[in-house]
């Protein structure tokens, strides 16, 4: 006790100091609790709110219209008192009769009641509970801009006919990017035969949404019915499972966003470290006078780990702060990405694990430093050695390889807690002590380099800048370590990013082809064709297709697969989904064979495809991999119906990222050809007028017909990465705040020195310029190397992460990436002359008033 | 009290091993009162080191109240210090951040013993300085400073005083003052006093003086009994 009050008395005047070395952890706090609180808003709000999410406490869906015994089953259901609402969603075009204009569109034909919790506002308000009166559509406002319309115009959907009465404001359980590709049209179910758009094969979702009694609990409501429903093609969803995985999501991205945070923490670490190296070399003439009054190693050690934990916790109290006010501003950074109204509040278990880490790893990387401090002989009271011969420690001394011990399992330990997994978070631990590693490296060899290039002849103050790195209480690492992590970092995250930009956009191009035609029937192919053709554009690409479900895998039914143990589970999704699939007989650009053989060409005259035939599939590898189907393996197909066998004969490694048709499962002609199928066409139609043309064409001859232009997709996922990006760039800011505190404090770690140095050669007869001239030549060897080694890292590491992580063509960028470096560089340096005021303030009568 | 046996300190600088003492030996009674003089160079202020258990020799031994300290670790003799030993230096050597009063108190807080406040105020008292045991020593004078130091060195009762150069870096009024506290004290409290100077005046107050010259005894005017 009485040490502690020794120790709070001793920090009198150096509180202040050691506050600011200890406070380069409050950004690494503060980013932190800032991610973890939003995190749990969200996670609270999703709580909150996953009803209105989902629209009603369970909900039925199919992608084809309910069977007579599940429309019987909600009736029953009604007149049990459990009431439902329907939605059924299409993709289609909407046509604005008035200018001709037309824009593909997400249609949603929803009964009245819908939904069944939460509110649909729109623009003027109160039109949503008008909806049902007549052919009316709500729509986004983005297809009124795009379509060049109004409220009150008609709206032409398929054969139907509607009136915009108003614009849609907020809906409920969706966010702003899910009308980013297609903007939606509500209207009332009941006008959807008049679109005539319903027919086979469309793509289209029917939903009943229902609505328990308060004490009913959707999981144990919906479990009886899994079973016969999945029968029947239905797809059970309850409340609970919709916030599950609106939870998931949000982890995911905390996570992703929170290892950036964890990377601030751990710069900050390091800004502790070399701030108390500092603030132990100011000490070592009290601790001195400690030991000769008897105080023994251990007492003043206790004594300054005290005023550095008390220090540290007032750091990662300002960083919670900080970070607390930053949350509040983090919805504007996300914006448009959460589909739920996010209430910000403060989160106080997310607050003390942010300080108490935060404190933790403060405490930590200054204790390697201040281990130091109990080598100080009483000796140096009498007799002053230089500094650095002071703090010597022995490279085997034990509680120095404890504390080094503690300082990396402090790191992999945080790591591993803010990563999805422990492989990655041992990856994202390795990764960056390799980083570190490396800029310790090349800060030696620099240093190395620096004393070996020094040329007489050259003029005095570069021989003494370059003097500077290499000397003994240098500042080379500390400043390459926090300069070259932080051009790292930032620079990393602009590579990756628009290498995943560039690859979307490379894709899109790859085949020339950018207009999408789908739901084109059997009958409609060859005109559409020929509608193209005439108009002088190229066909790219006609793909059937032939939607179907798996009815068995080698014997097993998929009921019996689906109620398979843990260990041999296959994956859900995969067993039960809609395949809509094609036959080829050859393998595209996009795709890459991984496995067997690709299908013998059909011999001429050979029969027809007949039942009992066993014909041949080829998978997407990834979807083999989750249906544990492996080559030779038996998968039979329900096609309409019918029960078709296949044997898988080969694995495609499919480039889902190319904007073409891709498919899970491609059959050979002879197999399907005679299936009831319907048409994908992509058709190379360049120039923004001309598309306009084609689709007007094909709508008004069409209408079932749905169309896209590709390059709009590019455009608009160009737009939501550019979403994400903010949000990244936004912590990618943190770890450039986070680098200037590290850089003040490592340069004014050898700041003493330096003022003692510039003193004498003041007396000596230097002038400011000289000695500016002299920090000039130290701090821009220190920057350009430390930018440069940290740009020449980050294109290692933005490589491995795009080709490793993201699996997209490494397009890097060198020209913004160089920019990037050289704004580092300027900063290094302007830290470097700014902190270095002091030595030029400095006067000559120093030197004699300190003897 | 001390026994300085066969004292030798080297220093390897380079290929070459500096001798700085060499076979020193004496023996210090307790309450006696000796200054250790001799020109810069020889070795006052190493000898001094060693006899305070500040550093070990290269050879021989110390032994002060009956415990060698050449064979203990630094700890062990920061405890021997912490209970026998008192410092004056010749740069008084107070802790910037703290105030006179708690200058004082600093040795008593190390070995956790109570009423150090009572104990830092009456010495405060006992050097003239009551009035000023808030300040700290950047608002003292030089002569004043010295006096706190004296002040914390008596505050353990110690059985052993070493003074580096006490007053080398004082006026000569002020540094009069200190060595007649110096005396004082010693005669009060019966503490053995060992001083390292190179002024004459101050070593002739002495009632015994060794006199170095290149890291060896070049005289001893003898053991003087204590007079009390």
């Amino acid at each position: 006790m009485q040490l502690a009050r020794l120790a709070w008395r001793e920090s009198r005047t150096t509180r202040r100091k050691l506050f600011l070395y200890m406070s380069t952890i409050a950004v690494g706090v503060a980013a932190l609790v800032s991610i973890d609180s939003f995190a749990r808003n969200v996670t609270r709000s999703v709580r909150e709110q996953s009803r209105s999410l989902l629209g009603g406490d369970v909900q039925f869906s199919s992608r084809r219209p309910f069977a007579k015994e599940t429309e019987q089953l909600l009736d029953s259901l009604a007149r049990a008192g459990i009431p439902n609402a329907r939605s059924t969603t299409f993709p289609s075009m909407a046509v604005i009769p008035r200018n001709g204009n037309t824009r593909l569109a997400q249609i949603h034909g929803v009964s009245a009641g819908y939904p069944l919790y939460g509110a649909i506002t729109t623009q003027p308000a109160g039109r949503y509970e008008t909806l049902q009166s007549g052919p009316n559509a709500l729509v986004d406002p983005s297809l009124l801009i795009v379509l060049d319309a109004r409220i009150g115009d008609t709206l032409k959907v398929g054969y139907g006919e509607f009136v915009i009465t108003g614009t849609l404001k907020d809906v409920p359980g969706t966010s702003g990017l899910s009308s980013a590709f297609a903007p939606r049209i509500y209207i009332p179910a009941r006008y959807l035969p008049e679109t005539r758009l319903l027919v086979f094969g469309s793509t289209a979702e029917y939903a009943a949404l229902l609505k328990l009694p308060s004490d009913r609990d959707p999981k144990g409501f919906a479990a009886p019915f899994r079973a016969p429903l999945t029968r029947q093609d239905v797809n059970v969803r309850t409340v609970t499972q919709t916030e599950e995985s609106a939870a998931r999501a949000t982890e995911s991205l905390a996570n992703f966003i929170g290892i950036v945070g964890m990377v601030a923490l751990l710069l900050g670490g390091i800004g502790v470290a070399s701030g108390v190296r500092a603030f132990v070399a100011r000490k070592i003439d009290t601790v001195a006078i400690f030991r000769c009054l008897g105080a023994s190693g251990n007492q003043v050690l206790a004594m300054y780990v005290v005023q550095a934990a008390a220090m540290g916790l007032l750091g990662a109290l300002l960083g919670a702060v900080a970070g607390v006010a930053i949350q509040f501003l983090l919805p504007i950074a996300f914006v448009g990405l959460l589909p739920v109204d996010v209430h910000v509040t403060a989160e106080p278990v997310a607050i003390l694990t942010g300080v108490l880490i935060g404190d933790w790893i403060a405490l930590v990387f200054a204790l390697r430093p201040l281990l130091a401090l109990r080598n100080v002989s009483p000796l140096q009271t009498l007799r002053r050695d230089a500094d650095s011969d002071v703090l010597r420690m022995r490279w085997n001394d034990l509680p120095r390889l404890l504390v080094n011990a503690a300082l990396v399992l402090s790191v992999v330990a945080v790591a591993v807690a803010r990563a999805q997994s422990v492989r990655q978070g041992l990856w994202i631990a390795a990764a960056t002590g390799g980083v570190l590693l490396v800029l310790a490296l090349v800060a030696s060899a620099l240093a190395w380099g620096a004393r070996r290039s020094v040329r007489a002849g050259w003029p005095y103050v570069v021989r003494q800048g370059l003097a500077n790195v290499y000397r003994p209480a240098n500042q080379t690492r500390a400043v390459m370590l926090s300069l070259g992590f932080g051009a790292f970092l930032v620079t990393t995250l602009y590579l990756v990013q628009n290498s995943i930009v560039q690859d979307l956009a490379l894709n899109a191009s790859s085949s020339g082809a950018n207009l999408l035609l789908f739901d084109v029937q059997q009958d409609q192919a060859a005109p559409i064709d020929s509608i193209i053709r005439a108009r002088g554009f190229k066909v790219a690409q006609q793909s059937p297709v032939v939607p179907m479900r798996i009815a068995s895998i080698n014997g097993r039914s998929t009921e019996s697969i689906v109620g398979d143990s843990a260990k041999n589970r296959r994956a859900g999704w995969a067993v039960r989904r809609e395949y809509r699939s094609t036959y080829r007989d050859s393998i595209t650009a996009g795709e890459t064979l991984t496995g067997g053989k690709w299908f013998a060409p059909e011999r001429a005259g050979a029969a027809p495809f007949a039942p009992g035939d066993t014909g041949e599939v080829s998978l997407d590898a990834g979807v083999a991999g989750e249906l544990k189907v492996k080559l030779g393996d038996e998968i039979t197909w329900n096609v309409q119906g019918i029960d078709i066998p296949t044997r898988v004969t080969s694995l495609r490694d499919v480039k889902w990222t190319r904007f073409e048709p891709n498919f899970f499962a491609v059959f050979p002609s002879r197999v399907l050809r005679d299936a009831p199928h319907q048409f994908t066409v992509l058709a190379n139609v360049p120039g923004v007028l001309d598309v306009a043309t084609v689709q007007r064409d094909l709508v008004r001859r069409f209408p079932n017909v749905s169309s896209i232009d590709l390059s709009l997709i590019t455009e608009t996922i160009g737009k939501i990465v550019a979403r994400v990006s903010t949000a990244v760039r936004f912590m990618a800011l943190f770890s450039v705040i986070m680098g200037i505190p590290v850089l003040f404090s490592a340069v004014s770690s050898t700041r003493r020195e330096r003022i003692r140095e510039s003193v004498l050669l003041k007396t000596l007869g230097a002038t400011r310029a000289q000695i500016m001239r002299i920090l000039l030549t130290e701090y821009a060897l220190l920057g350009i190397l430390g930018s440069l080694t940290g740009l020449v890292l980050a294109l290692a590491g933005s490589w491995a992460l795009v080709h490793f992580v993201f699996d997209v063509k490494y397009t890097p960028q060198f020209g913004p990436a160089i920019a990037i470096t050289a704004v580092m560089m300027v900063i290094a340096i302007s830290i470097g002359l700014i902190a270095g005021r002091d030595v030029f303030k400095e006067t000559a009568m120093t030197a004699l008033r300190e003897g | 009290m001390l026994i300085a046996e066969s004292l030798t300190k080297e220093y390897r600088s380079g290929e070459r091993t500096l001798a700085v003492l060499r076979n020193v030996s004496f023996s210090v009674q307790p309450g006696e009162f000796v200054a250790i003089t001799g020109p810069s160079g020889s070795g006052k202020t190493t000898l001094l080191g060693l006899l305070a258990g500040l550093d070990t020799p290269s050879g021989g031994r110390v032994i002060l109240d009956g415990a060698e300290m050449s064979s203990m670790s630094e700890d062990d003799r920061a405890r021997i210090r912490s209970a026998k030993v008192g410092f004056v230096f010749q740069s008084f050597q107070l802790i910037s951040t703290l105030t006179a009063a708690e200058n004082v108190q600093v040795p008593l807080e190390l070995r956790g013993e109570s009423g150090a406040e009572r104990r830092a105020s009456d010495l405060l008292e006992r050097v003239g300085l009551a009035e000023r045991a808030t300040h700290f020593p950047t608002q003292l004078s030089g002569g004043e400073q010295q006096r706190v130091a004296i002040a914390r060195a008596f505050s353990n009762r110690p059985s052993i005083l070493f003074a580096d150069e006490p007053t080398g870096n004082l006026d000569a009024a002020s540094g009069e003052r200190v060595v007649a506290l110096l005396e004082e004290l010693n005669h009060e409290s019966g503490s053995t006093v060992v001083i390292v100077t190179h002024d004459a005046t101050l070593a002739a107050r002495a009632r015994r003086q060794i006199r170095l010259a290149d890291g060896v005894v070049i005289e001893d005017t003898g053991s003087t009994e204590r007079v009390d």
